[in-house]
Order: structure tokens, then C-alpha cells, then sequence
């Protein structure tokens, strides 16, 4: 499995050959509070880099969940989605959101590694 | 504007809290465990809420204060008994609502407890109508705090004794290491508990004595969420200038023998409602599955034609499940009617509930 990669909104991503493994990571997490809800994109539906690939919602609000990377959606976590408190308990392991085959492995590339995402995480939490 | 902090906001800090500003006041949303643990904790053992940014108005007065006052709110306040409670409403004439809130007979007068974000709007528009014949004093030296939840009682006793006594919606003054607090039985959570106002140089070590004894600090986000399960309207999501309590569902808070002369503010408007109903009322709504709608979502019928609109949504954490409030018109408001909430561009299965989700029973029979 590749190194994990870190995106600016918050989301994680680890590759396995062609298929990537997305999720929020714990600092989302803990900005979001506790999980009430979550939304997944459909198995089968493609989508695109950056774009809105689902939704979390606290007991506060509700976030949309961004993909880092683009690609055609084979795994969906229904673990999360019948209890969403699972997130806030494992985001970066069990807590996966979706599984995308990937078109270009290149888009991996500007994505943060985890010392450059701890570093920006810490900032834009200040 | 400089952002005003309550006498409490050092304890919040130690505590963990994280700040949000409500109402021009830096408030704790939540303090370290979050959201659900606190909400739990106020149902299962005693929640303390900082509420000073409430406006604490006392009004002094013989009985031609209490004449005036009926003037403004439908109250029978010439028959209200020293020490007693009511929930009421500060009106325009059309009945459209300035603010919610709790008036108490007291010895010189009436003490009202006004919403934190219209106290002093509410100020003025009471100065406007009463003149200078009465003295009113928004108190800023005083804090107040709530305690919730079933071991509150108790906990309040081990240090006021005698607060036992206290049947819901009634107060006393209470002396406690030389000073004197006035204790109410009241809330906003649908549990037992107080609300106790306290001088601002007293409420720290207060607060850390309830502490000690087994309570905890608990947020604006658990308040939010208990006060929703309790099926409580909140100012600014299921009130304001454009609802009138008739459609807020409230007319048990209009006192009966009121109705029938009117001469308050707003009579003439709560009257016709009260005869003819009001075209659109608040009902209790709960999201088919884990689905949350939140305030502004739009509600449909089965035709796709829009029928309201949801005033609070979260989810709630003792019901284990989402929870919303809103407005449909009438000919929906029957509990148990099929409505479809637009979501996110979809719509989804929600039925009509009745209120509260999430009961409990208040003290009524202490003495």
C-alpha cells in the first residue's frame, strides 16, 4: 500500500494498486464534533477530482466530503452510514469513506504528505 | 463591537470550552467531551448551563404595575401569585413576536428573564410603553445559571437547602454565604432542574462548588439539542416578529380569562387565531431513516407543492434519531401526516409528531 496522502480539504488517501482509499482525517474529525450522519457517493457513479463526493453531519452542521482524486466508485463504508459515530472513533482506519479506481495515478502527486498536512492542518485551525 | 464575555468565561476556558459568539457574548458551545456525552450526561446525572447572557430585568412597582403589564402580555399577572412563574411573549399588534420569556411575581415587582440576543431591544420597547413610572433595571451585576438534569436537585440542596421545596415554575430567594440568590424551578431542557440568578462576584466559586459535587459545565450545543428533544421553540428559529403564538402552538401560554376582554398588545390578532385557527402552525417532524433537515429546509407534500418550512433540525442524541421542528399549513399539522423534506436536491420521507420527542415529568406535588 502506497504512503497515505493528505488533501486541503481534509480527506486521506491511500493507493493499492489502481484502487484508492478515502476518507476524513481525525482532525476533521475533531474540528466536525460528533458524527450524526453520513452520506456516500453511489457504487458504479464516477466522480471528479475536488468535487463533492458526499456529506457528514454533526450535531451542528453538515459538511460536504470531497474526493481528492477522480475515478469510478467501487466501494462504498456502510458500517459508517449506520453508525456514523464510527468516525469520530477510527477515521483514518476502519472509518473509510469510499474506494475509487483511479484514471491517473498523477493526481496523487500534489497531495500532501502526512508532515506537510500536520503542518497545514495546525494552521488552519489557528 | 467588542465582543462581551460573562463572568463565567475564565471557568469555560479551564474547562475546555470551545467558543462560539452568540449574541454579541463569547459563549462555550462545548467544553472537552463533546456534544452527545454532555447532552447524555444532562438526562442521566445534572448539566450546568452559564445562561448570564440572558437579560435579567426586574421591574419594581405596587399594583398598578401589575395593571400595566397586563397591557403588554396576556397574562391574569393581578392574580399572580408571589414567587410564581409564567411563560409569555412581548408582542407587536399583529401578535408578531418581539420575545419570548419568563415572568416572575416578586415581592417589589416583576422579575422577566428576555432572550440574550433581544434584551435589549425589549428594554427599550418596555421603557417606550411603561415611561418613567416604574423603575427598570436590566440587571448586568447578576449572573445566571441553569442546573438540569435528575441529580440537580440534590446537588443544588447540599448547598441551598430548602430549593427541594420549590415546585416547577415557582422561585424563592435563598440565602447562601451571605448573599441572596432568587432560585426558580424551571428550564429549557425537558428536565428538572433550576435556574438560579447570582451576583456576578459569587457565580465562579458558585459553579466550581456545583462542580465539586458532581455536576458538569455543559455548552450551547447540548442546550440546543436537549431543549429540541423537549420540543422548546428557541427566538430567532421557531419565533420571531412573523409568528404569532397562535401559530407558534403555544396558546396554553395565553392566560383563558384574557381572551375574552383582550386589551393586551396583539389581542385583537391572538382572538381571530384562536376562533379561526392560523394558517400555518408548528408541529414536531421526524426524518424517515438517519436523515437530518436542518433550519430553512423546505417541506412538501406528496403533490410536490411546498407546504412549510423546518425552523430547528439536528439529531438527538436521547432519541437516538434525527428531530426537527417547523411550519406547515394547518391541513398538515395532524400528527402521524406524510411529508417529504427537500434535502440536499432530493426529497425525503418525514412524518408529522406530536411534541415533545423526549418526555419527562416535572415536580408539581413538593408542597
Amino acid at each position: 500500500m502506497s504512503e497515505v496522502k493528505f488533501s486541503k480539504e481534509h480527506e486521506w488517501i491511500t493507493l493499492e494498486g489502481d484502487v484508492a482509499t478515502i476518507g476524513i482525517t481525525k482532525h476533521a474529525t475533531e474540528m466536525l464534533g460528533d458524527i450524526v450522519f453520513a452520506e456516500l457517493p453511489e457504487k458504479g457513479s464516477n466522480v471528479e477530482k475536488d468535487g463533492t463526493a458526499g456529506v457528514v453531519e454533526s450535531t451542528k452542521a453538515a459538511s460536504d466530503v470531497y474526493t481528492p482524486v477522480s475515478g469510478e466508485v467501487v466501494d462504498t463504508n456502510q458500517a459508517i452510514v449506520d453508525d456514523p459515530s464510527k468516525i469520530n472513533e477510527d477515521p483514518e482506519g476502519s472509518a473509510w469513506f469510499f474506494k475509487l479506481k483511479m484514471k491517473d495515478q498523477s493526481e496523487m502527486d500534489s497531495l500532501m504528505n502526512k508532515e506537510e498536512y500536520d503542518k497545514f492542518a495546525k494552521e488552519s485551525a489557528s | 463591537m467588542e465582543i462581551k464575555k460573562t463572568s463565567l468565561n475564565k471557568l469555560h476556558q479551564i474547562n475546555n470550552a470551545k467558543f462560539v459568539e452568540f449574541a454579541g457574548y463569547e459563549m462555550p458551545i462545548q467544553y472537552g467531551k463533546g456534544i452527545i456525552e454532555e447532552h447524555k450526561f444532562t438526562r442521566s446525572h445534572s448539566g450546568i448551563f452559564d445562561v448570564s447572557h440572558m437579560g435579567q430585568l426586574f421591574i419594581y412597582g405596587d399594583e398598578s404595575l401589575a395593571e400595566e403589564l397586563e397591557k403588554i402580555f396576556p397574562l391574569d399577572l393581578k392574580n399572580l401569585k408571589l414567587n410564581c412563574s409564567k411563560y409569555s411573549f412581548l408582542m407587536n399588534e399583529n401578535a408578531g413576536i418581539y420575545d419570548d420569556l419568563i415572568i416572575t411575581k416578586i415581592e417589589q415587582g416583576f422579575l422577566i428573564i428576555l432572550n440574550a440576543a433581544c434584551k435589549d431591544k425589549d428594554f427599550k420597547i418596555l421603557s417606550n410603553i411603561l415611561g418613567t413610572k416604574f423603575k427598570m433595571n436590566l440587571d448586568n451585576d447578576r449572573s445566571l445559571i441553569a442546573i438540569q438534569g435528575p441529580k440537580s436537585v440534590e446537588i443544588l440542596n447540599s448547598i441551598i437547602n430548602g430549593v427541594d421545596q420549590l415546585n416547577f415554575m415557582t422561585g424563592n430567594w435563598f440565602d447562601s454565604e451571605n448573599q441572596k440568590l432568587f432560585v426558580t424551578r424551571s428550564g429549557y431542557t425537558g428536565e428538572d432542574g433550576f435556574e438560579i440568578s447570582i451576583s456576578n462576584d459569587k457565580v465562579e466559586k458558585f459553579v466550581e462548588n456545583l462542580i465539586e459535587k458532581g455536576a458538569q459545565l455543559i455548552g450551547l450545543g447540548a442546550r440546543d439539542t436537549l431543549r429540541l428533544e423537549a420540543g422548546l421553540c428557541l427566538y430567532g428559529h421557531e419565533l420571531d416578529i412573523n409568528k404569532t403564538p397562535v401559530e407558534a402552538n403555544l396558546r396554553w401560554a395565553i392566560s383563558k380569562s384574557r381572551l375574552s376582554n383582550g386589551g393586551f398588545i396583539g389581542s385583537k390578532k391572538i382572538m381571530n387565531q384562536m376562533q379561526d385557527g392560523a394558517n400555518q402552525i408548528r408541529v414536531g417532524i421526524k426524518p424517515e431513516g438517519r436523515l437530518i433537515a436542518r433550519e430553512k429546509t423546505k417541506i412538501f407534500d406528496d403533490q410536490d407543492t411546498q407546504i412549510g418550512e423546518i425552523t430547528s433540525g439536528t439529531f438527538g442524541p436521547s432519541v437516538n434519531g434525527p428531530i426537527a421542528m417547523g411550519y406547515v399549513d394547518k391541513e398538515f399539522s395532524k400528527v402521524d401526516t406524510k411529508i417529504f423534506l427537500e434535502v440536499r436536491g432530493k426529497k425525503h420521507l418525514a412524518n408529522v409528531c406530536a411534541l415533545p420527542f423526549y418526555k419527562k415529568n416535572y415536580v408539581k406535588g413538593v408542597n
